[in-house]
């Protein structure tokens, strides 16, 4: 398996004054379903257009399996796209849309009907062939693109945003098809989304980007359990933040001081230098307790419910801590808001499910 | 009474329409069917002379019509003139529309304003100025007699066929700029992408996806020019002298000076056969060629 298979080097592309991509560097491997994830804004279409030929990089160059791409217009790259609104051509059916691609490719008669045949019956649309785009919902348009991308083989697969416009289950659906799809043909998926769980769902490993920058790469758990800094904190999942700062370094460990609790020795994965005031801790709302009575964790704090949100497989609390000035959100599967009397409950937070943070 | 007909009128949408629509009905009614009728009715007629009129019902002025060399050869001629202008103006104003749609980022309504401008002055001024910059003392021959390029007028550019031409080719051009510009603005860019993506080189593009799709726009610019410019008999009377004479100046002429009523309602009713005809068969072929391109 390459491991360089998609190289990004030094690439920026600028707007004007608008840095859309700025300076960004990195691989992406062969057969890996890899996304780029962010706020709208931050980048990551300009990157994947960038890929495809559609813009071309002020600065840098592209590599897909060892050849330089960046000057190619996207005709002549191994790559296809997927687009957010499908683009099919509304004057053609959806066999002569899937056949669009392949009469550039030089083959048989019998090699474009077998291919048009296999593509068909991997995205389960045999017997859509005389269709036109007019005459199909928003999922069976989708995997007419699909199947239009993907008859050309390409070795890279490029999707922008492709779930966007399908309604929610639908959507869960498509997620574990493409997922499935993927690992089926082996081709290197490119995804570009704005939807944090869709991303960490679907990918080998995901990209967080905003303002141009990447802002950390790494497998989905670990932009989960270990984000890198406060933006991708933030942006995947929810969290809470409670400003600290640091003490003596204690192996991989490090003394803190969080504002309004105490001092607390918390593990230093970033390697977030000592003395600094300059850090935030970052609890997620499932990893604390919220019980009826105290508990032995490692903090336990007496708090007082102000609003909750019952979303059905979990109850969300919006507590007072006091002494804290701040709400802290907790989750839980085990109570909802019929839970508690008068309001008041208890919090356990393990000192292991601490982030140590530095903010920017 | 008054009550009554407001029941009606809330009850019945197929009355609220009509009653809408009833201005309009009535116009055209009056200024349409009506004339039209009038003339199918006089080329059944005869005339026998000056002021007399035989009113016995003949086919014998459609038959006089083609045996008359002259009328035959100026329709052919009328066709002609029209068609060429119809393609002349779909070469020139495709590509600033093209242009228009895909690579002005600001400003669009300006670009289509601007482009329109010259159509704010009345048709007849615009044939008037064609004749100031055609004619023998016109702009185009003293600039070139002054430059010493020719050393007498060029007089084919006045009264003659390509007069006519270059004259209804400008007077008609923003009626297929708009049309043209609204399919093209219609059209998707990622549609255009899409077929790059795909493997298509820009021309190919064109011809695969940007043309199929924008024929709408074509077929509407093909009919808004054909249509009238058949008819067309102000711009050949001013500009086209004997040359340029179309067959809407001889129908003119039997309804005026020749008085031979029946003959001109039967050459009109001929031409106007004849324009349905060219509008049939240009949309089904265009239909048929935009299956055959994809």
């Amino acid at each position: 398996m390459n491991e360089n298979f998609i190289q990004i080097n030094g690439i920026s592309k600028h707007f004007g004054n608008v840095k859309a991509v700025d300076d960004v560097s990195f691989s992406i491997k062969e057969g890996e379903f890899f996304s780029l994830l962010g706020p709208s804004g931050c980048g990551k279409t300009t990157l994947l257009r960038l890929l495809a030929g559609f813009e071309y990089p002020t600065n840098g160059n592209l590599l897909i399996d060892g050849s330089d791409i960046t000057a190619l217009p996207p005709d002549k790259r191994p790559t296809n796209m997927v687009f957010q609104n499908y683009a099919i051509f509304p004057h053609i059916n959806v066999e002569q849309n899937i056949k669009f691609g392949l009469r550039k490719l030089g083959l048989t008669d019998d090699e474009i009907k077998k291919r048009v045949d296999d593509v068909l019956a991997l995205v389960k649309l045999e017997g859509y062939e005389e269709r036109f785009s007019g005459q199909l919902s928003g999922g069976q348009r989708q995997r007419v693109a699909l199947a239009r991308a993907l008859v050309r083989q390409p070795k890279v697969l490029l999707l922008d945003e492709p779930l966007g416009a399908l309604d929610k289950k639908l959507r869960d659906e498509m997620q574990l098809e493409l997922r499935t799809l993927q690992k089926e043909i082996g081709i290197t998926f490119v995804f570009v989304t704005h939807d944090q769980q869709e991303a960490i769902s679907m990918s080998d490993r995901v990209a967080v980007m905003s303002e141009g920058k990447i802002q950390q790469l790494s497998a989905p758990n670990e932009l989960y359990k270990n984000p890198e800094n406060i933006f991708v904190s933030d942006f995947i999942g929810e969290t809470n933040f409670l400003k600290a700062s640091t003490k003596s370094k204690d192996g991989e460990h490090i003394n803190v001081a969080i504002e309004d609790l105490g001092d607390f020795k918390v593990k230093n994965n970033l390697n977030i230098p000592e003395n600094s005031s300059d850090v935030v801790c970052s609890v997620r709302p499932e990893s604390m307790m919220i019980s009826r009575d105290k508990s032995d964790w490692d903090i336990c704090l007496e708090a007082k419910i102000n609003q909750t949100s019952y979303l059905g497989e979990m109850t969300r609390f919006y507590v007072e801590v006091s002494g804290i000035n701040k709400v802290i959100t907790v989750s839980s599967q085990h109570f909802d808001n019929q839970s508690f009397e008068n309001n008041t409950c208890f919090i356990s937070i393990s000192l292991e499910d601490i982030s140590l943070l530095q903010k920017k | 009474m008054f009550q009554a007909w407001r029941n009606l009128y809330s009850k019945s949408d197929n009355a609220k329409a009509y009653s809408l629509l009833s201005p309009a009905l009535f116009l055209i009614i009056l200024v349409m069917l009506i004339p039209m009728a009038l003339m199918l009715s006089f080329s059944s007629f005869t005339q026998v002379s000056m002021m007399e009129i035989d009113f016995t019902p003949t086919f014998q002025r459609y038959i006089d019509f083609f045996e008359k060399s002259l009328l035959v050869s100026l329709l052919i001629k009328s066709v002609k003139i029209s068609f060429i202008v119809t393609l002349i103006t779909l070469l020139t104003a495709y590509p600033v529309c093209y242009y228009i749609a895909f690579y002005v980022k600001k400003n669009k309504m300006l670009w289509l304003v601007l482009l329109t401008l010259p159509f704010w002055t009345s048709y007849l001024l615009r044939v008037f100025s064609w004749k100031i910059i055609l004619g023998t003392k016109g702009v185009f021959n003293s600039t070139l007699l002054g430059a010493g390029i020719i050393s007498e007028p060029l007089t084919f550019l006045m009264y003659s066929e390509e007069a006519v031409i270059i004259t209804l080719t400008h007077a008609w051009a923003a009626f297929a700029l708009l049309p043209l510009y609204v399919s093209l603005e219609k059209i998707d860019f990622s549609y255009i992408e899409a077929a790059r993506d795909l493997g298509l080189s820009k021309f190919e593009v064109f011809w695969k996806v940007t043309f199929p799709l924008s024929l709408p726009g074509v077929i509407g610019a093909i009919l808004i020019i054909f249509i009238p410019t058949v008819g067309d008999y102000v711009t050949p009377a001013l500009i086209g002298g004997t040359e340029g004479r179309m067959l809407s100046n001889m129908i003119q002429a039997y309804f005026g000076k020749i008085n031979n009523i029946p003959l001109g309602a039967a050459s009109a009713t001929i031409m106007l056969t004849t324009v349905i005809l060219i509008t049939a068969i240009v949309s089904y072929t265009t239909k048929r060629l935009t299956q055959r391109l994809s």
